[in-house]
């Protein structure tokens, strides 16, 4: 566990510094990401010790979420201002958002077979 | 609310928040009260226990007029797990590489298309109703999964809560719509319904799609690790080009 976590958090150092050096919009753990997917496609998979440490992760993704979420206390004079704009553009956003991805990738993979 | 405590109380009360245990705690003993609700209630998309749990502390927050800094003093240690859980998100996406590399072009042609569509649309209609630079480019990121979410809102000058926020209820909306509008467009393929629910409503929706067929969560786990790599590109762009 310690040295997967080691793993993820060696990537993460490595897309910030990416990131602070280039000034690229792309957050650091996004570029760790991209880091380790190419690495688990060069080594051929994780090993079972990051297997389950990112299964962890996965598993409790939502509780991560928690903190920040509740920052929502602070913008709630914001939220108010503008819950109007945001009650209509969310479920719009949303709908028009599945349809094009759904309709276009249907259409574009009709034939091919099931991976 | 100070006031009323006995004195005891008070002090006891005043040192646990200037100390990380109070926030901490509650945070964890919140969530497994939230999970513990969801699992009775059967996983409805209304229970989820991110949400109930933003809720539940946010009230807690307000009632007892506690400052938010004083209870992220301690909730920091959960909040600094989100990037190495982001980074983790590889994994999911290495086990379905074979999908992507099959798909590859259908893929990323779909999602950047939806991807761009919805971040756009939002924003275009947010703007429209008179919501200022600050709301709409925490609006930009919402369909992505919240760690990268946060992140690129961050990194544009939105503000992170706010996207927190937005990334839930594009979630929950989402997921109760997303069945009915496959049908509604005779969208019958599991992997489009998967690669829509993914693109437009992150994870909160793909656990959906992984109850109802394989093949979709699969599509679903894709879209959200490629979605956070072409929207953290494309929103920059975007945010110069319309000038939001």
């Amino acid at each position: 566990m310690i040295r997967a976590l080691m793993i993820l958090l060696l990537c993460q150092l490595a897309g910030t510094i990416v990131q602070q050096a280039t000034g690229l919009p792309i957050p650091g753990p996004v570029m760790g990401l991209v880091l380790l997917l190419a690495l688990l496609i060069w080594r051929g998979g994780p090993d079972p010790d990051l297997h389950a440490t990112a299964g962890g992760f996965m598993k409790y993704l939502g509780l991560l979420f928690v903190p920040a979420g509740v920052g929502v206390v602070t913008e709630l004079q914001e939220l108010k201002a503008n819950l109007a704009a945001i009650a209509i553009a969310i479920p719009i956003s949303s709908f028009l958002g599945l349809a094009v991805t759904g309709l276009l990738m249907q259409r574009l993979s009709r034939g091919r077979k099931h991976a | 609310m100070h006031s009323l405590l006995p004195l005891p109380f008070f002090h006891v009360w005043s040192y646990l928040q200037t100390q990380p245990l109070l926030g901490l705690t509650a945070t964890l003993v919140t969530w497994e009260f939230a999970a513990a609700i969801d699992r009775r209630a059967g996983h409805k998309p209304f229970t989820n226990p991110t949400v109930l749990s933003i809720l539940f502390l946010a009230c807690a927050l307000l009632i007892t007029r506690t400052p938010y800094a004083a209870y992220f003093n301690g909730a920091q240690y959960v909040h600094f797990l989100l990037g190495p859980a982001t980074v983790a998100l590889a994994i999911p996406m290495y086990a379905n590489w074979q999908a992507i590399k099959t798909h590859f072009t259908a893929i990323m042609i779909s999602l950047t298309a939806g991807s761009i569509t919805a971040a756009l649309s939002a924003m275009l209609i947010a703007r429209a109703l008179g919501a200022p630079h600050e709301v709409l480019i925490s609006l930009g990121p919402k369909s992505v999964t919240t760690p990268i979410a946060m992140g690129i809102a961050q990194n544009l000058g939105g503000q992170p809560p706010l996207t927190a926020v937005f990334v839930m209820l594009t979630g929950i909306f989402g997921t109760i719509i997303c069945t009915p509008v496959f049908k509604l467009l005779h969208i019958r393929d599991w992997r489009a319904q998967g690669l829509a629910a993914g693109t437009a409503a992150h994870g909160l929706a793909t656990s959906r799609m992984i109850l109802l067929n394989e093949t979709a969560g699969a599509f679903g786990g894709v879209a959200i690790g490629l979605n956070g790599i072409v929207t953290s590109l494309a929103l920059p762009l975007l945010v110069s080009l319309f000038g939001f």
